[in-house]
């Protein structure tokens, strides 16, 4: 198809607006800001075509469509090409990541006064490296923008962050680096055993490794990934890097960065090593459930309100793996969906915690009480969102949640998904116990008598995020059903590999190739629909 | 009475060499002949005799010519080396000026010894006989002894010198004995003759002779590019040396010294390759590791690259042991880069130092990135670079290197190898905390830039970006240039 390389466009129009920021004065903060915000605005707007052209007539549907592949390095043993595409799982994080960064940047007002035009330039470098991982189709690539990302991120972490910064940022930098240089080294492995040709990751889906080898691989990607979802008990860096980083570094940081983990996991580990993935599913059910469990019981006792969510993000991703790993339609929807929900509403919450932070300069539990008399916009808001974060029927958290239990229930993972249920119960707990304590009760510090309610700029950035917390959470259908065929796709295609993996394998029988088709849910109400699990 | 047969002169082969000669001596004679205390010119004028040998050098691309019976070859791999060398003297050169005029040593004679030294390392690279590669590597240390104490009103640079010339003349003796011994046992210092004799008598395999000296041969190359353990002269040596001086010593003889080791090992000994591998596995290794660990504890910049440049021979000595073609490509590429992201800092190193080379540590940057946002930003680059985060030519370097050991099977030594590139990260970073995200404790007086220190950043900052983004065509010619 000849058609614009939409794709490319996308990935390189925050570059380009990074390269104009270089030429705006340094002092006038209002035009970079503008600028950069205009620059995600049109992202965000190009990226638009991709929801309306994906799986139109005469594509693959569910496949790789808005293909481009150039051939980019040919030395040598090695071909690495420029090769994008998205499918139904890509396409959702692609606009996830579009939707946030004009948010953010819009967040980041007031926030940010000193170094604003390294500030904006960051968060567009940023926007580039997040996009490119997420489209990427080249290994090689995927690595490239998969390191680049961390080095906007690092300084957003160490320049603006607060006072534990320097040792926030480096820590964030080693721990990601770590993993993914062992990742490397994996990578070049497979490249080896796929003898040579280019780095495409279609074409390595189709090899048929040995399980000792699938074992190391996936060992190496898994760690890569999870470092970077963070799964316990390799999430230290996460409160920390939260902690210190400036509101729009935590959104992007919660919202998308989190998501290229466990997009590693659904695009590379589980396919390209279904036999070893399938092998160490308990092991990572495990985590995945202590992970929930324990991030909760530890998120209730924290007397940072910022540290309190960055915590529930451990639970809630938590949540996303236990989907993936269940392996089946409603546990990888609810997977996929949990990983756009968290986006939406841990991002307001980092949101909500910057609003009260910036009136404060405070973001201690016990400082606050009462404020809901002070705020009621913003106690509205606050409210709304802490609902979406337990899950609430009606908000976008209760769908990617209960897909996810779901699944796991139906799967082989029963167990784990009755002990993870408990964490939906601890993280009503932990919420709406900071919410009381925070919102409710005697305004008794003087200090917080004089609090602005939200103003006309904060109530346009939290607009968009409740709208999809409602939106995701009565109709998700549309997602759903374009990210149906891919999520099949994923499911057969790791099944069906393992099978060709395990040698000598009792012949099991073939496996339906045709997907029970997700039906839609009754306009207006929460109801999950009732899928069958492919068996 | 057998007469004595003279060999074909074919002066063609040694022309970039013969040039390069001419014209640092012509430099030397403008020295003494033109009045004048700014020797800034003469630095101009090396830049242009470097360009013109150049382009003589790139004139030889093509199928392989020997000369002087077997004693010098002209082929693509020592085509890819030179201009290595020639890169790296004629960036040291441009930064030569504003470093020399500032520590009030500009004496003319230093850009013809840069050139001499050059010279030397294009014989190494050239040398298909052990006595030339010998000669060689001797003109090049002459020329380097002198360098690293060039400041002579510097005690620092005065130790430098005295240092590097006791233990180089210590390893070139090694080196030296190595050569003998070899020749005792097989009967040829000519490298293809050794190989011939290896083949055609696998039993020297086993003579202690041969092995002990191979051995001394390995020990006087890893003196060279400073391999652990045989890496002590480095730190101080780089640390007292002019700074333009180490950053021309960490690039360019290093990748001479990588050249020879390169080329003696692969033709002279092939069927011993099981024997070396093994060896330098071990060398690898310990260079790597060694060279991050102290670096770790740096404050002075400049002794921190000097040690992270031991690690760079390392991660060069991963390519070395995998012994495929991808691994010598890998070699020849990663110098070269490292050439440009190396000599780059070191320009930075220049830049922001003050006379006595003092304003040299980390703590001295505080603050700097947001002073001098485009310097730091383009030492930022270069960082990076170095730590191999891409899209550098840094990073593409070690990806081939690593490729190439995991390729033959050395997954374990690739795994070693990026965990020390993650370690390596930390002081890498260390560097942009302070200029990024500390405050400034003093206020930054800055002298400013000349054309050519600046020309020099530009250069290297658009090779490392480009090697990193567009490295096909280079890492293709590098592919080229070790298909013997």
């Amino acid at each position: 198809m000849n058609q614009l390389p939409l794709l490319s466009i996308l990935t390189f129009t925050p570059l380009i607006g990074a390269i104009l920021l270089l030429f705006v004065n340094k002092n006038s903060h209002g035009v970079l800001r503008t600028v950069a915000m205009a620059v995600t605005v049109v992202t965000f707007v190009l990226s638009l075509p991709l929801i309306t052209g994906y799986n139109a007539p005469g594509t693959d549907i569910g496949g790789f469509q808005f293909i481009e592949n150039v051939p980019w390095i040919a030395a040598g043993p090695f071909q690495m090409s420029y090769h994008l595409g998205i499918d139904g799982i890509s396409l959702w994080l692609v606009i996830l990541t579009t939707f946030i960064m004009p948010i953010s940047i819009l967040s980041t007002y007031t926030a940010v006064e000193e170094k604003v035009k390294e500030y904006m330039i960051c968060l567009l470098l940023l926007e580039v490296g997040m996009i490119g991982t997420f489209i990427s189709l080249d290994l090689f690539l995927f690595y490239i923008y998969w390191e680049v990302m961390l080095i906007p991120m690092y300084f957003m972490i160490g320049i603006w962050g607060g006072k534990n910064r320097i040792y926030a940022a480096v820590k964030f930098f080693i721990y990601t680096a770590v993993g993914s240089l062992l990742m490397l080294v994996a990578l070049i492995s497979l490249y080896f055993k796929a003898g040579g040709g280019d780095f495409s990751i279609i074409r390595f889906w189709e090899l048929n490794l040995d399980p000792t080898t699938q074992m190391w691989m996936f060992l190496a990607f898994a760690l890569a990934f999870a470092i970077k979802v963070p799964m316990f008990p390799l999430h230290t860096w996460l409160p920390d890097a939260h902690t210190e980083a400036p509101t729009a570094g935590s959104v992007i940081l919660a919202a998308v960065m989190l998501k290229c983990g466990t997009y590693g996991y659904v695009r590379f580990a589980m396919p390209l090593f279904p036999e070893a993935s399938a092998q160490f599913t308990p092991l990572i059910a495990t985590l995945s459930v202590i992970g929930i469990i324990y991030a909760s019981l530890v998120a209730m006792v924290q007397q940072d309100v910022k540290k309190l969510v960055a915590y529930s993000s451990v639970a809630h991703l938590g949540f996303v793996m236990l989907g993936l790993y269940a392996l089946n339609t409603q546990g990888v929807t609810g997977g996929m969906l949990q990983m756009l929900n968290h986006g939406v509403s841990t991002g307001a919450l980092f949101l909500i915690v910057g609003f009260i932070y910036e009136r404060r300069h405070t973001r201690q539990i016990s400082d606050f009480g009462g404020l809901a008399k002070q705020m009621p916009v913003f106690a509205t808001m606050f409210m709304i969102v802490t609902f979406s974060s337990i899950g609430l029927p009606g908000t976008n958290g209760f769908v990617g949640e209960f897909l996810v239990l779901l699944g796991s229930f139906e799967s082989s993972l029963r167990w784990y998904a009755i002990i993870a249920t408990s964490g939906v119960i601890l993280s009503a707990v932990y919420m709406l116990w900071m919410f009381q304590r925070v919102m409710f009760g005697e305004l008794k510090n003087p200090k917080n008598q004089t609090l602005k309610d939200l103003n006309a700029r904060e109530v346009a950035i939290m607009l968009p995020l409740l709208f999809l917390i409602f939106f995701l959470g009565v109709y998700p259908r549309p997602i759903i059903d374009s990210m149906a065929p891919s999520i099949d796709k994923l499911i057969a295609h790791t099944k069906v590999q393992k099978q060709v993996a395990q040698v000598a394998a009792p012949a099991a029988p073939q496996l339906p190739a045709g997907h029970v088709a997700v039906p839609g849910l009754p306009e207006g109400h929460p109801a999950l629909p009732a899928t069958q699990e492919v068996k | 009475m057998e007469t004595i047969a003279m060999p074909a002169i074919n002066l063609a082969v040694v022309m970039p060499e013969i040039l390069l000669s001419c014209i640092a001596m012509v430099l030397l004679l403008v020295n003494v002949f033109v009045p004048g205390n700014n020797k800034a010119y003469l630095g101009y004028l090396s830049i242009i005799g470097l360009a013109v040998t150049a382009a003589s050098v790139v004139n030889g691309w093509g199928p392989s010519v020997s000369a002087f019976n077997g004693a010098v070859v002209q082929d693509n791999f020592a085509t890819f080396f030179k201009i290595i060398f020639l890169v790296s003297a004629g960036l040291a050169v441009l930064i030569s000026d504003r470093y020399m005029a500032q520590e009030e040593c500009n004496q003319g004679e230093l850009y013809p010894l840069i050139l001499f030294a050059t010279v030397g390392m294009m014989l190494m690279a050239a040398g298909t006989d052990m006595m030339v590669i010998f000669l060689g590597l001797e003109l090049l240390s002459i020329c380097l002894y002198v360098l690293a104490g060039f400041n002579r009103a510097s005690v620092k640079s005065n130790e430098a010198g005295l240092k590097y010339f006791l233990l180089g003349a210590f390893s070139t003796g090694f080196l030296l004995y190595g050569m003998a011994l070899t020749y005792g046992a097989t009967g040829s210092t000519k490298i293809q003759a050794i190989s011939a004799f290896v083949m055609g008598n696998p039993s020297v395999a086993s003579n202690p002779l041969f092995v002990v000296g191979m051995l001394l041969i390995a020990t006087g190359f890893s003196f060279k590019v400073a391999a652990a353990p045989f890496h002590m002269w480095t730190p101080d040596v780089y640390q007292g040396a002019p700074t333009p001086v180490t950053a021309f010593m960490s690039a360019g003889p290093k990748a001479a010294g990588f050249a020879a080791f390169l080329r003696v090992m692969i033709f002279a000994f092939p069927m011993l390759k099981a024997e070396w591998g093994q060896l330098l596995w071990i060398l690898a290794v310990l260079t790597m590791t060694v060279g991050n660990i102290i670096a770790l504890s740096q404050d002075n910049v400049k002794r921190m690259l000097a040690y992270s440049s031991i690690a760079h021979a390392g991660y060069a000595l991963v390519g070395f042991t995998a012994t495929n073609a991808e691994g010598a490509a890998g070699i020849l590429f990663y110098m070269l880069s490292y050439a440009f992201m190396n000599i780059g800092a070191f320009a930075v190193v220049v830049l922001i130092g003050k006379k006595g080379e003092s304003n040299g540590n980390v703590q001295d940057l505080a603050g700097f990135g947001h002073k001098k946002p485009l310097l730091a930003a383009i030492l930022s680059i270069f960082l990076f670079s170095l730590a191999g985060i891409p899209p550098t030519a840094g990073f593409i370097g070690k990806f081939y290197l690593f490729s190439a050991a995991i390729k033959s099977g050395y997954l374990w030594l690739a795994i070693i190898g990026v965990l020390n590139s993650a370690a390596s990260l930390y002081y890498y970073l260390r560097v942009m905390v302070f200029m990024y995200m500390k405050d400034p404790t003093e206020e930054f007086d800055w002298a400013g830039a000349t054309p050519a220190i600046a020309l020099c950043l530009l250069l290297s900052v658009g090779a490392t970006l480009a090697l990193g983004v567009v490295p096909g065509t280079v890492l293709a010619l590098a592919q080229k240039a070790v298909l013997f």
